[in-house]
Parts: C-alpha cells; sequence; structure tokens
C-alpha cells in the first residue's frame, strides 16, 4: 500500500454545498491545493505512529479521518498544527512550506514566527473542548484575535457575539464561565472561539466523543453549516453517518498508513478489506 | 493609657515605655517577611520551572537546590549563609581590588529567608503546575499564543487555584521564621520583646504579647489568602466557597 498517493478526490470549489455523499470524485479540479501535508512520519520511542501519511486539501474541502483507535489519525491531525512536532514530512498552505529545522536528536522545530503565523491560520476544536476555565465564554473567544491578531476589543467582542449567535448560543451564555455549561454548548462555544480567529482551515479532534449522545447532534449541526458554507476542514470522527453526509475525502488510517482514500462513498462501498472490517464492526 | 491601667491596679499590662520598640520590632518582622515572601516567590515560580523543563542542565541545579536546602534545618542554613555570604564578598571585594564592603543584617536576613523558603516554593509551584490540565496549555498553543502570553494568560491564573493552599501555608511558616534572624543581630519582634522582658524582668509577659501580635498578622494573612483563592477559583464549578 503506497501511503503517499495524491488524493484525487476533489470537490467542486462552490461556497454552497449539499451533501457529496455517493458523488464520484473522479474530476480533478483545477483549484489549487490549499493544505497539502506530505509523508509526516512520526515516532514515540520505538513506537511508529505514523508512517508516511499524506493529506491535499483543496478549498472548500472537508476531509474527515477515520479508524480504528491508535491507528494514528489524531496524530496526524496533531502534526498539522505542530503541537506534536513529525519526524519528517512536509506541511504547506497555500503553497508557502514550513520549514522546519534540524534540532538535536533528529527533532526539527520550525521557525516561531512561521509557527505562530500557521497556527493563526489554522484553528482546532479539541475533543475535551479545552475552554479556559478561569475565563467567561466571552473572554476565551476573544483571547486569541485580540492577544494574536491585534484585534481591537471591540471588534474581537463584536465577532464573538456574531459568532456565538451562529452557533446558537446567544445572550447571556456569552458572560457564564464553561464549567457550568452542558458540553454541547462547551463545544459550539469552542467551535465559535475557532471562528472568531477567522481561520483558513479548522481542524477538528473527535469533536463528538466526549459528549453525551443526546448533545452529539447539536454540534454535529453547527460543523455541517459549516461545511455547507464552503470551509476547509480537517475532521478526525468516530461519527460514520456524519462523515458520509458532509466529507468530500475521507482517508482511512490503518497502523499509522493511509489504508483507503477516496470520497464519501468509499464508506458505502469499501475497497479494502480492513475498511470492511472497520465499518462492520460498529454499528450503523 | 498608663493612668488607667494604673487605676485599675493593672500596671503590669501596660507597654511599660516599650511600645515604640515592639512596634519596630513588628515592623521589621513584617518588612523581613514580605520581602523574603517576594524573592521565595520569584525563586519558586523560577525553580519550579527549572525542575520542569526538559532541558538537563537546568534540571540538576533546581533539584540540588530544593533537595539540599529542605534537608538542613533553617537555622543552620541562615548560619551559614550569613556567614558565608560576608567571606564571599569579602574575597570578591578583595580580587577586584575594592574596599571593604559589609552586607547589611537586613538585607543578608532577606537574601537567607527568600533562598531558604524559594526552595519551599518551587516544590509548591511544581505540584500547582503539574495540576494543570495540559489541554489548557496545548488551546493556547494551537491558537497562536506566545510562551509568555501562554504564562501569563493561562497557566498563572490557572495555576495559582492549586498553588495557594499551599502557598499560604509556607507563608505562616516563612513569617515565624523571620523569628530565627534575632541571632544574627536584626531586632526584629522577638528581639524587642526579650528586650523589654530582660529590662522590665517581666520576659513572659513581652513574649505573650509578641505571640499574640504573630497572631493577629497571620489571621490577617489568612483573610488576604482566603480571598486570593476565592478569586483564583472563579470559573469552578462547585469550589465556590
Amino acid at each position: 500500500m503506497k501511503p503517499s498517493v495524491q488524493a484525487l478526490s476533489s470537490h467542486p470549489n462552490t461556497p454552497t454545498r449539499s451533501r457529496p455523499a455517493g458523488h464520484s470524485h473522479a474530476v480533478a479540479d483545477s483549484a489549487a491545493v490549499k493544505l497539502k501535508v506530505q509523508d509526516l512520519y512520526k515516532r514515540y520511542g520505538d513506537h511508529e505512529v505514523l508512517k508516511g501519511v499524506s493529506l491535499h486539501a483543496r478549498s472548500g474541502d472537508v476531509i474527515s479521518m477515520i479508524g480504528a483507535s491508535g491507528s494514528g489519525k489524531s496524530t496526524m491531525l496533531r502534526c498539522i498544527n505542530f503541537l506534536e512536532q513529525p519526524d519528517a514530512g512536509s506541511i504547506t498552505l497555500d503553497g508557502q512550506t514550513i520549514e522546519m529545522r534540524q534540532g538535536k536528536g533528529g527533532a526539527r522545530a520550525p521557525h516561531p514566527a512561521q509557527l505562530q503565523n500557521l497556527r493563526t491560520r489554522l484553528a482546532m476544536v479539541f475533543q475535551h473542548f479545552n475552554l479556559w476555565s478561569h475565563m467567561t465564554v466571552l473572554e476565551n473567544i476573544c483571547m486569541a484575535p485580540r492577544r494574536v491578531l491585534g484585534v481591537s476589543a471591540q471588534e474581537a467582542e463584536a465577532r464573538a457575539r456574531a459568532y456565538l449567535d451562529k452557533v446558537g448560543l446567544p445572550g447571556r451564555v456569552a458572560d457564564q464561565y464553561p464549567a457550568f455549561l452542558s458540553g454541547g454548548q462547551q463545544q459550539r462555544v469552542a467551535i465559535a472561539r475557532a471562528l472568531a480567529m477567522e481561520p483558513e482551515i479548522i481542524l477538528f479532534d473527535e469533536p463528538t466523543s466526549a459528549l453525551d449522545p443526546e448533545l452529539v447532534g447539536e454540534v454535529l449541526k453547527v460543523i455541517q453549516t459549516l461545511a455547507e458554507e464552503g470551509r476547509t476542514m480537517v475532521m478526525v470522527t468516530h461519527e460514520m453517518g456524519f462523515a458520509r453526509q458532509v466529507s468530500s475525502q475521507v482517508l482511512f488510517l490503518h497502523q499509522g498508513r493511509v489504508e483507503e482514500q477516496g470520497g464519501a462513498e468509499i464508506l458505502d462501498q469499501p475497497r479494502s478489506e480492513r475498511l470492511q472490517q472497520f465499518l462492520s464492526n460498529r454499528l450503523k | 493609657m498608663n493612668d488607667f491601667l494604673d487605676s485599675m491596679g493593672l500596671q503590669a499590662l501596660s507597654l511599660q515605655g516599650f511600645g515604640p520598640l515592639l512596634a519596630q520590632g513588628t515592623w521589621m518582622t513584617l518588612k523581613l517577611a514580605a520581602l523574603s515572601l517576594l524573592l521565595s516567590l520569584a525563586l519558586g515560580l523560577i525553580g519550579a520551572s527549572a525542575k520542569l523543563s526538559r532541558v538537563r542542565v537546568l534540571r540538576m541545579p533546581a533539584t540540588m537546590y530544593t533537595t539540599l536546602i529542605r534537608s538542613v534545618p533553617d537555622l543552620v542554613l541562615i548560619l551559614l549563609i550569613f556567614y558565608s555570604l560576608q567571606l564571599w564578598l569579602n574575597d570578591l571585594t578583595e580580587l577586584m581590588g575594592w574596599g571593604y564592603l559589609e552586607i547589611d543584617p537586613f538585607d543578608a536576613g532577606v537574601i537567607t529567608l527568600g533562598f531558604i523558603y524559594g526552595a519551599y516554593f518551587t516544590e509548591n509551584f511544581r505540584g500547582a503546575i503539574l495540576s494543570v490540565p495540559a489541554g489548557q496549555l496545548e488551546a493556547a498553543t494551537a491558537y497562536g499564543l506566545s510562551k509568555a502570553q501562554r504564562f501569563r494568560l493561562v497557566l498563572f491564573p490557572q495555576l495559582m487555584r492549586f498553588a495557594l493552599p499551599g502557598l499560604g501555608n509556607n507563608w505562616l511558616v516563612l513569617l515565624k521564621s523571620t523569628a530565627l534572624v534575632s541571632i544574627i543581630g536584626l531586632s526584629d519582634l522577638v528581639k524587642a520583646a526579650q528586650n523589654a522582658g530582660k529590662t522590665t524582668n517581666n520576659t513572659l509577659y513581652f513574649l505573650i504579647l509578641a505571640g499574640l501580635v504573630y497572631l493577629v498578622i497571620t489571621t490577617l494573612s489568612n483573610r488576604v489568602f482566603k480571598r486570593l483563592e476565592r478569586r483564583y477559583n472563579i470559573g469552578i464549578k462547585g469550589l465556590a466557597r
């Protein structure tokens, strides 16, 4: 299995987009690749988590990474914004490759300024929300735009309120502390926090895995709205139904390699035995 | 006041003219404790960061510092540091060809106490930093905050919640340890009480008085710490005590 086969699947690059499930992705459109992650390797000690994984996202792509736990999908996502330092490989955003420097012991760290630039353009939504617990919802959302992007206080607050509205949390929620909100509300605040950065790409790390089942829907609905707006997103998920519905590309990872990739239709007609197994092991 | 006590037959309960001396002693104790606290807090934060650093060159001396300081009695350390500070300074001035410089006992006291309690605060802060959920800093990193911003805006406000109970405790110990510096010639509250006691032949009375002054200071500072704890517990569910 060649891990770094270029993903040919693409998506009509239109801002509004209905569910692409079942459509074929044979036509490679000419839109430039927005985010190109090439041949990522990552090992922890003797354990090689990523063995050359690649991912190419065009503007408006929604890429779902699926796979069993331990397959490396979360590590892959976290390598994209360097929360984990990949051991080898390259990451290119808008044709600009993040230069990695040779550090001690082979680990390579990108230049801090370039790293910060990258991180402000890729917002992340975490499994456990990771809202700053000592700040109100409003402060949480305003923090990075103000401190990192240098947006004015009024502008940041206006943005925050607009995006809270968008995720369905208008009004008094803004002044509450995260601990006093439900999981679903917290995750929607976290999505508003990501949106307030007006990022080019949003990374979702199992956004609904920590939620009570009855709260999953409200979060998925928000993510779906974002997908329909044509936002570029990379998502690690266990929600197969949802992945089928919103994804323009699906990557199935197995033991640190891309075992199968294609459009959302591979979830219905998996070619590889492992993906067939993986899908049949979970209830639809 | 004295007339009033006289008339009540309670002459023994007056300050017998030692009021200003005791007030000076109290002031000295407060100054010593407060400045040592500042120094030890700074050393504690630096020490904790060093101990948690990935760089071994930083970890090793920090570990040595806390191990050594915390295993030797304060009194021994005070004598050791106070006298060796002067000796080192003598060596230095001689080497550089400067004139004789004498260390002010007050400065020496602050440095000594700050250095000793810095070791305790190091452990205090280390535990607190480890208690902050990793995701909190991870989010800050992912959103592009710089190292300094991560510390100031996320780590510090959150670690204080875990550090404060221990800090309050160590502050009390530090405050009381200032009594030890009387042996290097500083006239703190205990020294003042002893002097007053010797002169009036009423040592017990003045020592109890000194004890009461400590009690007042500790009670007030406990209130301050309670307030700080409430402030840093903001946003935490079920902890608004």
